[in-house]
């Protein structure tokens, strides 16, 4: 220990030193490399996490598009609404947390104070309604319903209420001009739900709590066009949620408008003349039922039969669509979904499914046809058919004798499709077909007219109808056959034998299914959509167009222009000259046939325009005949049908004729009127886009269907008792309702005196 | 062998102020500038950090955004004030007064006891002075401490009698530093404790107390730690504080909100930061204390790795002068001293940015130089004073 160093410290006290020098290093070094760590390799991560922890959105809502008419007439629009908003992120910055700008403001709208603030406070778990429940950044709407005298007071004393805003939004509105509510067609909007906020967050168009999403009809099928894109501003903020800066802002752009084929004055006629059709099938005495007509729903459709177009769409019952603007109330919303009001939100044109009766029978020529039948042979219409005991009688058991497959669809012979419906059911095999396909040329021919399937039209959840073919009927028999076998009883009542039919052989064909299918009954379902794409086509030559209703997407700012151009899904199995001769036979319908009282013989401008028609009275089990009407002229296809509204001329008849005299502006005594046309031919142009984007849209006024009405009145009439030239057949089986031509007399007559009043 | 004989050296003839101050052997060419420089910058690029962390703070600063900033640079200037003065008394001056600093210093940490003190995040270690001042005794019982503990032990070593300390100068020692530390833990300041205990235990190593001291010291602080979790002597928020180090995940929105956003705010830096007043996160006050406790996360995520390293390297080069300098001192008395100023700094800031990087549980500790505040900031620059001095003094053939 003799070594003691000039510095007079001992070796130990050195060594210590030097040990604290290397500890020191190496904490230094420590937070060095922790340092290196978090910042260098793990950097990205946690930047990525400062943005989210201090960055937040405000959406400003994009103006959604309009849905307008052919010729640009607005059938759903925006209105502007005074909409006085609080902004939380400023009144929280008072002292008392903008309690004294509330109450003034309360004061101002004539509100209570507490009611204001309840309105701006956020809902949690335990604040019930009022609240809201959207971004804090948001501007809180304290109402949308302010009168301008109060949003001037709030904006010329701004500096007496910061944080609070006065400003026009818009609002969806359902315009209905002239009356056309066209509901169904438009569908509705309804608040945007938790699961599609969630999905939208991160794409580029975030949905606002406060959004509204289209749920039906045009606003679904075009939401994303119509929506247009919401603006985004991203806004920094501190640990509080004050603002302090702006990080980006993209502005919002407002949704393309939808100019659609629908003719707003021909949709209100239409909407018109089926409640007023309706309405008459309740004055109506049902024989059948011994009760009066319940006609508890209908549809029409006008359809561009060379486009598939559609010019009008009705469906009863029917709302008001603005029930839905501002959030539909408890009340209304029961009232629309209940069963009582019989769904008037189901679309029926395209969501309404029934047996077609007789308007089926040019899918069943066209079958016969194409199975070797020639159009113009000779077929037996006797009053009956009888198969195995069975006996499948004519409409009032009328016989025409041997007539040919054009005089069949005129005067609607049952028992003519009867034979040749059997005859190529025994040809394919009978109950038991031989191994290999059987031709089925009946049901092969409703499928390659397009039916059991979607027409494609461009509005949501159409349904497809039925082709009850062999395929179904084993599918159906699977789904089915035990409760069959549970409640069939051999000798029971009616049900129930047929239940025990259904049990023993429903999977097969049997003969007495091919022979009611020949004429639409049994268990084929039908839209009328479909049937106006059918018609439509026999009248266009062949081709089946895909409905529309759309017909151009215009961009807000009048720039871009998508057109939507027809498509089709597919040709009529029919060759041109059998094409011709159905196209014969169906304009000697409304000339001699069954529909020549509604036409023809009605003062129908036949000559100039040739009007071409099928009528069908569908049986339905426990139920009163479905009408249907389907018709078609150069220019448009028009087909109606009324459920338990009794026949096919008789109920609908009147409405689609009254439907055609708008149209061609045909005056009772037959004269064409152009200045009463509303559409003699179908609107090709697209209405007039100025340069701003703006549309130029002619306006409606008043009530196009009682004007059309009106300016039919103090013409010359027709003879309104002349005689029908032919008996409208309802299809079916067992009860040939002779009382039905006197009624059908009677209704007509009445129908001309509401016409003259 | 003393060091009085040096005591007073180089003194020249009389010259002009200015050359005399820079002339050969003159006290400023013998001051140990890299400690003096880094400690400047410290002190300036701290109140660039707190002045970042506390302009939009309204409801700390008074509506005047330079409030904190002007502060901080007089409590700067009165600092270096303190260590001119520390400097021109020399740390052997000093050592006659430490019995008058000593109990001073215990006197003012007993009455925060009083209901003099005041409460300001948890710890009952403040005295309202009035006027918007506050003092923290305990900052300066660290000095006091330091000085106690080196004039007890080195005594008998630097007059020549023993090698190393004996068993009684050392307990002495201890206690002379227990009853401060007694009362500091009684605040409850555990931060300040930490920091003292690892003074005591520098002290010791470079006193050259026997080995047995050296384990004994460690062990009966692994003991005391255990005591004071075991007997629930802690408050729910230092548990809380534990747990949080223990599980960063936990409870990111209360106990973990502030160590969670302090790594959010540092990692986010990256290489060179946000810039000077552009950080989110200081801007949008995300982490609270920052002008104190956290002022390293303003560092590291407006000044990114380049500003947070300068740091930790401008404390590296204090810390590492200054062990030159124990190393070269002639006395243990001065050996002692810098020791204990270089247990205080490395663990101070080792704990404190450590917390703010998530590898050390949170403890209320300002960065040297760095963080806001006036009695830590004037007990650092005395604590360079006090190195500067035993630099100065020692033998020019060193």
């Amino acid at each position: 220990m003799t070594n003691i160093p000039e510095t007079g410290r001992t070796p130990r006290v050195q060594i210590r030193l030097v040990v604290i020098q290397i500890l020191v290093l190496s904490l230094l070094g420590t937070l060095g490399g922790r340092l290196w760590y978090l910042q260098i390799r793990e950097g990205d991560a946690y930047a990525r996490e400062a943005s989210g922890n201090h960055v937040q959105q405000v959406v400003e809502p994009a103006v959604r598009g309009s849905i307008l008419d052919a010729r640009g007439v607005p059938i759903a629009d925006n209105e502007t609404r005074l909409v006085v908003s609080a902004s939380r992120t400023e009144l929280l910055k008072m002292a008392d947390d903008g309690e004294a700008v509330l109450t003034k403001l309360a004061g101002v709208l004539g509100m209570k104070p507490k009611e204001v603030m309840d309105k701006v406070r956020l809902c949690d778990a335990q604040t019930p309604q009022p609240c809201w429940n959207g971004s804090p950044y948001q501007p809180i709407p304290v109402t949308d319903e302010a009168t301008p005298r109060q949003a001037l007071q709030i904006r010329e004393r701004a500096e007496d209420f910061p944080g609070i805003t006065a400003e026009p939004q818009a609002v969806r509105r359902y315009t209905s001009p002239g009356g056309a509510n066209t509901a169904q067609v438009l569908g509705y909007l309804s608040p945007v739900t938790d699961e599609e906020i969630t999905k939208a967050q991160d794409t580029d168009s975030p949905y606002l709590r406060s959004d509204q999403v289209g749920r039906s009809g045009l606003e679904r099928e075009y939401d994303k066009q119509l929506r247009g894109k919401a603006g985004v501003t991203r806004y920094e903020v501190d640990n509080l949620g004050r603002v302090i800066g702006e990080a980006e802002a993209d502005p919002a752009q407002p949704g393309d408008n939808l100019v659609t084929s629908i003719d707003a004055r021909v949709q209100r006629v239409a909407e018109y003349e089926l409640n007023e059709a309706m309405k008459a099938a309740r004055k109506q005495y049902d024989d059948n039922t011994g009760e009066n007509y319940k006609a508890d729903s209908g549809s029409v459709v006008v359809m561009e039969a060379k486009t598939g177009r559609v010019v009008a769409m009705a469906s009863n019952p029917t709302y008001d669509p603005n029930a839905w603007v501002g959030g539909i109330s408890a009340g209304d919303y029961a009232q629309l979904t209940g069963k009582d009001s019989n769904y008037p939100l189901l679309n029926r044109a395209i969501q309404g499914q029934s047996a077609p009766g007789s308007i089926f029978k040019v899918v069943s020529t066209a079958a016969a046809v194409e199975a070797g039948y020639p159009f113009n042979g000779n077929y037996d219409c006797s009053s009956s058919y009888s198969v195995g005991g069975q006996v499948f009688q004519n409409f009032e058991s009328q016989s025409y004798g041997p007539i040919d497959l054009g005089r069949a669809l005129e005067v609607s012979c049952d028992t003519v499709f009867y034979r040749l419906a059997h005859s190529e059911w025994q040809k394919d095999g009978g109950i038991n077909p031989e191994k290999g396909e059987p031709n089925d040329y009946f049901y092969q021919a409703a499928h390659d007219f397009g039916l059991g399937a979607e027409t494609g039209i461009d509005l949501p959840n159409e349904v497809t109808g039925r082709v009850p073919d062999r395929e179904w009927k084993q599918s159906y028999w699977e789904a089915n056959k035990d409760a069959w076998c549970k409640t069939g009883k051999k000798d029971g009542s009616y049900v129930e034998k047929i239940a025990y039919e259904n049990c023993l052989e429903g999977n097969k064909m049997r003969a007495g299914d091919e022979i009611n299918y020949s004429i639409g009954q049994g268990d084929t379902l039908v839209t009328p959509i479909q049937m106006a794409t059918v018609y439509g086509a026999i009248a266009n030559g062949g081709t089946l167009y895909d409905p529309t209703v759309g017909k151009a997407i215009v961009s807000a700012d009048g720039k871009n222009v998508s057109e939507i151009e027809p498509t089709s899904h597919g040709k009529l199995p029919v060759s041109k000259k059998t094409l011709a001769e159905m196209d014969e036979a169906l304009a000697g319908v409304a000339t001699r046939g069954t529909a020549a009282w509604r036409f023809a013989q009605d003062g129908w401008p036949q000559e100039e325009i040739p009007m071409h028609a099928k009528t069908g009275t569908a049986e339905v089990y426990g139920k009163q005949t479905t009408s249907w009407f389907a018709t078609y002229t150069e220019d448009y296809t028009v087909v109606m049908n009324i459920s338990q509204g009794g026949t096919g001329s008789g109920a609908s008849g009147p409405a689609v004729r009254n439907i055609y005299d708008a149209l061609y502006g045909v005056s009772d005594d037959g004269e064409i009127n152009p200045e009463n046309a509303l559409l003699p031919t179908p609107q090709k142009s697209l209405p007039k886009i100025k340069t701003d984007g703006s549309i130029t849209a002619p306006k409606v006024k008043g009530d196009p269907a009682k004007e059309q009405r009106a300016s039919q009145q103090g013409e010359a009439e027709s003879e309104p008792t002349q005689q029908p030239a032919a008996v409208q057949t309802p299809a079916a089986v067992q009860t040939p309702a002779t009382g039905n031509r006197d009624t059908r007399r009677a209704r007509r007559g009445s129908s001309r005196r509401r016409r003259r009043t | 062998m003393t060091g009085n004989s040096f005591s007073v050296s180089g003194y020249g003839p009389q010259r002009a102020g200015w050359t005399r101050l820079f002339a050969r052997d003159s006290l400023a060419r013998r001051l140990d500038w890299p400690i003096l420089l880094s400690a400047i910058a410290l002190s300036l690029i701290g109140s660039a950090l707190v002045y970042s962390a506390t302009r939009n703070r309204t409801e700390l600063n008074e509506g005047d955004p330079y409030y904190f900033l002007i502060r901080h640079l007089l409590n700067t200037g009165i600092g270096f004030g303190l260590m001119i003065g520390t400097v021109w008394l020399g740390h052997r001056t000093l050592r006659t007064a430490v019995p008058i600093l000593y109990g001073l210093s215990v006197f003012l940490v007993l009455l925060v006891l009083t209901p003099l003190g005041a409460t300001i995040n948890g710890a009952h270690a403040w005295i309202i002075i009035g006027g918007g001042f506050s003092l923290q005794p305990s900052e300066f019982v660290k000095v006091t401490i330091i000085l106690g503990m080196a004039m007890l032990l080195a005594a008998r070593v630097d007059a020549g009698d023993k090698q190393y300390p004996d068993h009684r100068t050392v307990l002495q020692a201890l206690g002379l530093a227990t009853v401060p530390i007694l009362v500091v833990l009684l605040m409850p300041d555990l931060g300040s404790v930490m920091v003292m205990v690892i003074i005591v235990l520098g002290v010791l190593l470079a006193s050259g107390a026997s080995n047995r001291w050296i384990f004994g010291l460690i062990g009966v602080g692994v003991a005391g730690a255990i005591a004071v979790w075991q007997l629930g002597v802690l408050d729910e928020y230092q548990i809380n504080r534990f747990a949080a180090f223990a599980n960063p995940e936990l409870d990111p929105a209360g106990v973990g909100y502030n160590t969670n956003q302090a790594r959010i705010a540092i990692g986010s830096g990256g290489l060179t930061g946000s810039g000077l007043f552009h950080g989110s996160q200081t801007t949008g006050q995300f982490v609270p204390e920052q002008q104190t406790d956290f002022v390293f996360t303003v560092a590291g995520e407006e000044l990114g790795f380049v500003g947070g390293g300068l740091i930790i390297l401008l404390l590296g080069v204090v810390l590492w002068r200054a062990c030159r300098i124990a190393r070269e001192t002639t006395e243990l008395y001065g050996t002692v001293v810098a020791a204990g100023i270089i247990a205080w700094f490395a663990f101070q800031s080792f704990e404190n940015i450590g917390m703010t990087l998530g590898i050390m549980p949170v403890a209320g500790l300002p960065l040297p130089f760095v963080s806001y505040g006036g009695s830590s900031m004037f007990a650092v620059w005395v604590a360079v004073g006090l190195l500067q001095s035993i630099r100065v003094q020692r033998p020019m053939s060193a």
